[in-house]
């Protein structure tokens, strides 16, 4: 038997083997550095129950695929782009649906999934869907512009940009909304004097 | 106010708002850790547990007890090893095996075991040195035998060298007890855990 048969033989995919050479950190490591912040990107985006499932179907997704992770050094923007992906799904599915008795005494007394949507958020959140991605991810999940551009598959320079322009545009809407409706603040200080 | 600053007041105020705290993510943690259990998504569990040599790492896969990390090893390098030769899918959470071993382990060094009984995974250990942890693992309570003596059992006997290497290099320390192989003519030899340890264990055992 010639040797290059035997090399082409001996080399079935083996799911412990990975094709890249970069050695990946423990799961747990990666859950202990970006979890928060994932948890905290989804409750901002949904509200607290919304937001807690899309954060888990993001971490299993994670979970799941992270041997097949090419490149470890970009492991947050991908693990945001993932996030970012889930919670699409979870608004799409936002959908009536008949509600029990219980959720209808909740809202009755108040009570509703938009509870932790807080601060200056809702605003965020009518910025135009690449600006409103872009300010979430670098102020919610804390992400560098390199790993917001992997996790909206864009450019650097766009992800910067949408950052920018962003930022730029909630100035703008604040002064014309008026105060924050936020304690941890006074409105004159976002607002322009 | 200057444009700057207003800038940096929004961005800080964007920082901190929808904060969430400890206990809400520890409460997600938990969520998703039973979640990634039910879905079979855990490769390596991994938990500290304490005993009266120190802290011990117990790692485990589905199959059983893959790794015991001794106090004085250094319990990070030990989980990117797994993440390399096992798998990188690995949490820090319990699982049927190590709550085994846990059990198994007090038991032990209360004095009320002799012989454990938990499920292993040998995935670390090939071939020889497989043989020569297989043989150890024969070596009762209480005995000690020598390097050339696992090195005999496990099929080689002149490979006494390579016996005291797959002996130091031993991934399941107390459960496979290679604290009862010394050298021939009595003295203790190495320990991975120390050799206070070693004569810790061996004490136990009133072996020595």
């Amino acid at each position: 038997m010639s040797g290059e048969k035997q090399m082409s033989d001996r080399r079935p995919p083996n799911p412990r083997r990975r094709p890249s050479a970069s050695p990946l950190v423990p799961f747990e490591t990666i859950l202990e550095q970006h979890g928060p912040a994932v948890l905290r990107f989804c409750v901002a985006r949904l509200g607290s129950d919304r937001g807690e499932e899309a954060s888990q179907e993001t971490l299993i997704a994670a979970l799941r695929n992270y041997e097949q992770l090419r490149n470890p050094a970009a492991v947050a923007g991908w693990l945001f782009s993932i996030a970012q992906h889930k919670i699409i799904d979870l608004e799409r599915s936002r959908t009536p649906v008949p509600i029990s008795h219980e959720q209808i005494e909740q809202l009755a007394g108040g009570r509703e999934d938009t509870d932790r949507i807080e601060g200056i958020w809702p605003q965020v959140a009518r910025l135009p869907p690449k600006q409103r991605d872009a300010v979430a991810l670098r102020y919610l999940a804390d992400l560098s512009h390199a790993d917001i551009a992997r996790a909206m598959d864009t450019t650097e320079e766009a992800a910067r940009r949408n950052v920018f322009e962003g930022l730029k545009r909630l100035r703008k809407d604040l002064a014309a909304s008026g105060p924050v409706p936020s304690h941890e603040m006074t409105p004159s200080a976002v607002l322009p004097t | 106010m200057s444009n700057e600053k207003r800038a940096t007041q929004l961005e800080e105020l964007l920082r901190r708002s929808a904060s969430i705290d400890e206990e809400e993510w520890r409460g997600a943690r938990r969520s998703f850790t039973a979640r990634a259990h039910s879905d079979g998504l855990i490769g390596v569990a991994f938990e500290d547990h304490d005993t009266p040599l120190g802290t011990l790492r117990i790692n485990a896969t589905g199959a059983g007890i893959v790794r015991i990390a001794l106090p004085g090893e250094d319990f990070e390098e030990v989980l990117e090893d797994l993440a390399g030769k096992v798998s990188a899918r690995i949490l820090r959470t319990s699982s049927p095996p190590i709550t085994r071993a846990r059990h198994e382990l007090d038991d032990y060094f209360a004095g009320e075991l002799r012989t454990f009984t938990l499920p292993i995974d040998w995935t670390l250990v090939r071939a020889f040195r497989r043989r020569v942890l297989y043989a150890t693992a024969q070596i009762p309570y209480g005995e000690t035998s020598s390097y050339r003596g696992v090195a005999t059992a496990a099929g080689s006997p002149n490979a006494v060298r390579a016996a005291g290497s797959a002996l130091a290099r031993n991934p399941l320390p107390i459960i496979v007890p290679c604290h009862r192989v010394l050298r021939s003519g009595g003295a203790l030899g190495q320990y991975a855990g120390g050799l206070e340890a070693k004569v810790q264990l061996l004490s136990l055992e009133k072996a020595i």
